[in-house]
């Protein structure tokens, strides 16, 4: 049963696809795993969310998730994905579009009012700017929380820790202090991790070359 | 204010207006506030002008904690998001890996985790709408509820050894088989349940305090309802027929029949009918999960994936190697991403899992439902009384642990 159900769906799946793929400001449309997922262009965003919605082609009613990933090497570090959902056409579209700390992302809250809580989040988690957000608070986070805890580069016990003082008679902050340091261990296994043993790295230049050459191919 | 300003400009009498407005904290400590809430209101009166959510109290980071952890081990935060209905969450980030490994559950796994899946709907179900009763002044229920629910929480213990906090559900099928008997006391149950639904809608249903206090109350048009991204009973009961377990089906809701119940006001006292509606169609498909369900494994056969046989590892190396590298290392899941989403009791609870080749998830985004539910009760209780923000509140089907995360 499982199976009929995954060889019907790729064609309206890919007509789909290529109808997205039409539309303006999106740079590539690719389905991964059965699911659409679309970048965009951030500058874009607006309007094709629009047609998204409005268009009886896509009617995505729903958006029902935002979240923000952080890949810290990029030059634009976050993703922002958008995961939208059509209840008349029993649909999903993922839109992904990048940004960085700086850069502006305009708001889609006056098209899905359920957006401006997401986007609080993701300026809370990320530390992601949105343009034309009517309410641009923290929301998970503590009040007067300080950084953004789901980037990379936020430590995962914090900075801060708080307690009751009983001799103050309040909540006080006070700086991380760990009885046990904390410990992540790395289990990429060490025969795929080093890749350059000591003086073996002509062997590795030939094989990253080699590798170069295939991927061109 | 306005209305001066705007009267003013078009050449009326200028009047002042004194509006007697002042900002009162509901929660976070009070028990209708279902937990951790802090609702800033924004009183007229005795009119709501304004609601303004504050959540986060219970943010535990929990996104963050399983980036730093293996696959198998993120499986048990899932239990502590929406601790109601505990195997459903699990079930989204088994479905979410498995997608994203390529692997599928044995048939008798999927069977189980439909069963699972069920009663702990009605777990839930009896937990809101007997808490709901008592938010709105009626003890009786609650009583009643919470002895059902017991029994309902032995299985879970049977099966899992906990009651609440399961970590059942895994990656590849179920830790471990029913036990013996099992199934034939789910049975029995499943027959005496309606009995108790029958008991339970005559304290309720028609009682003239119950239908004063939520028929019209917190009404959302079906167009409101989808805006603001709702899901589950609350968008069915705007009247909108939109089920995940029929229009999307996993595990094996493909093979079950059921109704879906579908309100048509969208107001507090629907959101309670399709639920009590929707228990009754989780005993038929309680009834169609034991009916259907053979022998035959209930995890994965590559130990990869789901580990050996306690026996085996006794005399095979090979199983024990294994075992250890599945309880240290995890496996490593191929690069992807994947946005699953089940059918909760409570709506589209959803994981987006970022994969990136290691045995650590890179990003999982949980998208709680009762998110979007508690960031609409602004437009949903303005105008009402107070005592109709606490009606509003119980009839979303609020927990906190999944809200803040």
């Amino acid at each position: 049963m499982a199976d009929e159900v995954r060889e019907e769906a790729p064609s309206p799946l890919a007509r789909l696809a290529g109808e997205v793929a039409a539309l303006a400001g999106i740079a590539h449309v690719a389905v991964e795993n059965g699911e659409l997922v679309a970048l965009a262009q951030r500058d874009a965003l607006v309007p094709l969310m629009l047609t998204l919605r409005d268009d009886p082609r896509f009617s995505c009613e729903q958006l029902m998730d935002l979240c923000g990933v952080d890949w810290p090497e990029r030059v634009e570090r976050f993703d922002v994905v958008y995961n939208l959902l059509s209840v008349s056409l029993n649909h999903r579209i993922r839109v992904i579009i990048t940004t960085d700390e700086r850069a502006l992302v305009p708001s889609v809250s006056a098209i899905w009012p359920a957006a401006t809580w997401w986007e609080r989040e993701a300026w809370d988690l990320f530390g992601i700017l949105f343009s034309g957000q009517p309410d641009h608070r923290r929301i998970l986070t503590d009040y007067g929380f300080d950084g953004h805890p789901l980037r990379k580069d936020f430590p995962l016990t914090g900075y801060v820790e708080v307690r009751y003082d009983e001799e103050r008679k309040s909540v006080v902050y006070e700086p991380v202090a760990l009885t046990q340091e904390f410990r992540s261990f790395d289990f990429v296994s060490p025969w795929e991790a080093i890749t350059t043993l000591p003086g073996d790295e002509k062997a590795h230049a030939f094989r990253a070359e080699d590798a170069a050459a295939k991927r061109t191919e | 204010m306005d209305d001066a300003t705007s009267e003013a400009a078009s050449g009326l009498r200028r009047k002042t207006v004194e509006i007697d407005s002042h900002a009162m904290n509901f929660g976070p400590q009070h028990p209708a506030a279902h937990g951790v809430l802090r609702l800033v209101l924004e009183m007229d009166g005795e009119m709501i002008a304004r609601a303004d959510p504050h959540i986060g109290l219970l943010h535990r980071g929990t996104e963050k904690l399983i980036e730093y952890k293996s696959y198998m081990q993120a499986v048990p935060y899932f239990d502590r998001l929406d601790y109601v209905s505990p195997m459903c969450e699990e079930q989204a980030f088994a479905l979410a890996v498995e997608k994203l490994l390529g692997i599928e559950a044995p048939e008798r796994g999927k069977w189980i985790r439909t069963l699972f899946a069920e009663i702990t709907r009605i777990l839930n179900h009896l937990l809101n709408i007997t808490t709901y009763a008592l938010d709105v002044g009626a003890i009786t229920p609650s009583l009643w509820g919470f002895e059902e629910r017991e029994k309902l929480l032995e299985f879970h213990e049977a099966v899992s050894g906990a009651r609440l906090h399961a970590n059942y559900y895994r990656p590849g099928g179920v830790s471990r088989d029913l036990p013996a008997g099992l199934e034939d006391k789910i049975a029995d149950w499943a027959e005496h349940f309606p009995k108790f639904i029958d008991d339970l809608e005559e304290l309720l249903t028609g009682s003239r305090i119950w239908k004063q206090r939520l028929v019209d109350i917190g009404v959302i048009s079906p167009e409101d309802a989808l805006a603001w991204g709702f899901s589950g009973p609350c968008l069915r009961a705007s009247g909108i027929p939109w089920d995940l377990r029929r229009a999307q089906p996993y595990d094996m809701y493909h093979e079950v029949e059921f109704f879906v119940p579908v309100g048509r006001n969208g107001d507090c006292y629907d959101r309670y009918i399709v639920r009590i509606a929707e228990m009754r169609e989780s005993v038929k498909i309680i009834r169609q999960c034991l009916a259907k369900m053979k022998p035959g494994p209930v995890k994965i056969r590559d130990h990869k994936f789901a580990p050996p046989p306690r026996a085996e590892m006794k005399h095979s190396m090979e199983a024990l190697i294994h075992h250890f590298k599945l309880y240290t290392e995890g496996y490593h899941v191929p690069a992807g991403a994947t946005y699953t989403v089940v059918e909760t009791p409570k709506g589209e609870f959803g994981v987006y899992l970022v994969a990136d080749g290691t045995n650590r998830p890179y990003r999982c985004k949980i998208r709680p439902t009762g998110f979007s539910h508690l960031q609409a009760i602004d437009v949903m209780s303005r105008r009402h009384m107070l005592a109709d923000a606490v009606a509003i509140i119980g009839s979303l089907d609020i927990v906190f642990g999944e809200i803040d995360r």
